[in-house]
């Protein structure tokens, strides 16, 4: 078999800038991306390199063109028909052309369900390791290597990763952790069409269909506020009174797993290790009891409150603000104080 | 249809300590479990092969502990089961892991499908399935939450969060599952008796594999933990006091609109 190998000595002064490969959705970028360039952008200046954003695609060449305006100082847009709808093979080959052609020194991707399908394929193919899901990256102030820290045993311990002898050192970042680049009107950078050597038998995948799902969308990343319920709850009913609150104070309802596990409420609301990681401004917690996967997605809010019958209970060790009682309460004398106090503007 | 399952053994995350000194794990008297996700990919291959009959194989690498996992597995309905455990393969990233997995998958041959879970809760990489499929050289979809083989293709509905993506390929192709796909069955006391009363796990080392040793274990991973430490959150909770609900909701509302959260 031939494949690609790890160790074999390259030189690693030959590796230059850092890469952002976006991801796009029928044209249209998603938000991780942003989030992606502005760290990159960060890393770029400590390395004194260049920052590119890669963007394959076979009608995207506008939307590739705006990320222009994040501060960067290259696009790479892949172009070409067979890059329409996303697939493994497809978005890997191309990409992984790219990166042999140009060779990158670092090169990150979004830690969603397309980027961690990808990334371990582009990564199999030019050579190199690859750290999963980080949620902090720095350069090493001494030999300039990528510090890339993610969380294991379910958010139990953090470890860092380094990838001392082989290039680019990639990563897939968790959405939801790194800021978003600023939008400048003016534009340094330049764009550069790519026309990858892609052929039809190369992919051997077919996309059947997309099935759009005609629910309302949950932003739980994007959400300022989000009041989210757990098994305290008691019931699928119990949402209703987290649902109330969330519509007072212009916020978005999440969830422990406890709840999506016992089919109260959907995934899309999962807030956690295995759901979504957010960082709104306030996050309430209506009997939840603060379980490590569950706090993995949501300690970084600026304030957490919790609501809690059991005093004891994990949550109220990471939280700003607590209350011991009971959510039936609670929650209605909270709803009927913010009505006292007038308009709940953000 | 001939199946291979990657099944992990691994420490129950809701039972894991950390020593805060050392930052490493205290693994004394932490269950160990067949990793969550490759419990549904046990399911996803055995389902199949309800259907349309064949062959279930469970392929695991590690400690000659993990054993237990594949005996599990088999008590569940595989029909056979090997452990990957040498000292060579000690240290593995996800590289070299899939290294000796795809070294192995090639050893066992004739294969159709390979299933893993999507990602180890240890770990939680969700790289060694796809990593695994690009050195097999094979198709592969991940996230599956629904599967259906017809003939020599198999259609796949995988999540994304966009909406699910219905997916068909030609075998032999990869599939990583996710907790959507299935609800693993219970083995069955027949299962449980066959599987424990016999040895029947077959136990490969290195001289069993063609594999080339640059690519495996601690000195082959192009990935090393530079370090590890445990996440400290410094917080000054108040608890807000009062008498009932009542007081106690208000003087947090108090609180907030200060702050302008409301
Ligand atoms: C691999 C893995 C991944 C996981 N990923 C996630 C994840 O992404 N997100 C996640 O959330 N979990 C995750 N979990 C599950 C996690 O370990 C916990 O089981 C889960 O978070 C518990 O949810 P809970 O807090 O709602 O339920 P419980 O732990 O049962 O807590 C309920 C709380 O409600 C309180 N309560 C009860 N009644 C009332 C009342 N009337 N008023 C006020 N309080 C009340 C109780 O005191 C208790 O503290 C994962 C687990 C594993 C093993
Ligand atoms: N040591 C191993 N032995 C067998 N299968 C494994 C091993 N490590 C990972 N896998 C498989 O790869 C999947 C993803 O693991 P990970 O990339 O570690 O998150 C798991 O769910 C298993 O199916």
């Amino acid at each position: 078999m031939n494949r690609a190998k790890v160790n074999q000595g390259n030189n690693l002064a030959d590796y230059h800038d850092v890469w952002v490969i976006a991801e796009q959705n029928e044209g249209k970028i998603h938000p991780v991306t942003i989030e992606l360039v502005g760290e990159g952008r960060k890393l770029a200046d400590s390395l004194a390199k260049k920052l590119a954003v890669v963007v394959p695609g076979a009608d995207a060449e506008d939307e590739a063109r705006k990320l222009l305006h994040y501060n960067v100082d290259k696009v790479y847009y892949i172009k070409h028909p067979l890059l329409k709808d996303f697939s493994t093979e497809g978005y890997a080959l191309s990409i992984s052309e790219l990166i042999l052609e140009k060779q990158p020194e670092v090169v990150l991707l979004g830690a969603t369900s397309i980027g961690r399908d990808i990334a371990p394929r582009i990564a199999g193919k030019v050579g190199t390791g690859l750290t999963a899901d980080c949620t902090k990256l720095e350069v090493d102030g001494e030999d300039h290597k990528l510090l890339q820290t993610r969380p294991a045993f379910g958010g139990n311990l953090m470890a860092t990763i380094v990838c001392p002898k082989n290039r680019p050192q990639m990563s897939t970042v968790r959405p939801g952790v790194m800021e978003k680049a600023a939008y400048h009107q003016e534009i340094h950078g330049k764009l550069e069409i790519f026309i990858p050597s892609l052929k039809e038998e190369e992919i051997r995948t077919v996309l059947i269909e997309k099935v759009k799902s005609d629910k309302k969308k949950v932003n739980l990343i994007d959400a300022k506020v989000i009041v989210s319920g757990g098994r305290g709850l008691k019931a699928p009913e119990g949402f209703a009174l987290v649902r109330a609150l969330a519509e007072k104070v212009n916020g978005e309802v999440g969830s422990s797993r406890a709840c999506v596990d016992a089919g109260w409420i959907e995934h899309l609301h999962q807030v956690g290790q295995t759901g979504t990681t957010v960082r709104p401004d306030l996050y309430i917690a209506c009997g939840i009891s603060g379980a490590i996967q569950h706090l993995a997605g949501m300690s970084e809010a600026k304030y957490i409150v919790a609501i809690n019958k059991d005093p004891n209970a994990p949550i109220f060790k990471v939280c700003d603000y607590g209350i011991v009682g009971d959510i039936n309460e609670v929650i209605p004398a909270m709803i009927e104080a913010i009505d006292k106090n007038g308009s709940f503007e953000i | 249809m001939k199946i291979i399952v990657c099944v992990k053994q691994v420490p129950d995350t809701n039972e894991v300590r950390i020593n805060q000194e050392t930052g490493t794990l205290i693994r004394d008297g932490v269950p160990s479990i067949i990793n969550p996700d490759d419990k549904n990919a046990i399911e996803g291959a055995l389902a199949l092969k309800d259907i349309h009959g064949g062959h279930v194989t469970v392929l695991s690498m590690g400690p000659p502990q993990a054993k237990e996992a594949l005996k599990e597995a088999l008590a569940m309905g595989a029909d056979e089961a090997v452990l990957l455990s040498d000292r060579a393969f000690a240290g593995s990233d996800t590289w070299a892991t899939s290294t000796i997995l795809a070294a192995a998958i090639e050893a066992i041959g004739g294969y159709d499908i390979i299933f893993c879970g999507r990602q180890a809760i240890d770990g939680d990489t969700a790289q060694v399935g796809p990593e695994t499929a690009e050195f097999l050289n094979i198709p592969q979809v991940t996230y599956a939450k629904h599967i259906k083989a017809v003939g020599d293709r198999v259609q796949i509905t995988r999540y994304t969060e966009y909406g699910d993506y219905v997916i068909e390929a030609k075998m032999p192709l990869l599939l990583t599952a996710i907790k959507e796909l299935n609800e693993p069955r219970f083995p069955s006391v027949r299962g449980i008796f066959k599987a424990y009363s016999t040895d029947d796990v077959k136990v490969w080392t290195l001289d069993d594999l063609k594999i080339d040793m640059t690519q495996i274990g601690l000195k082959g991973s192009p990935t090393n933990v530079f370090r590890s430490f445990v996440p400290v959150k410094e917080k000054n909770s108040l608890i807000i006091e009062g008498q009932n609900g009542k007081e106690k909701a208000a003087a947090l509302i108090n609180k907030l609109t200060d702050l302008k959260l409301v």
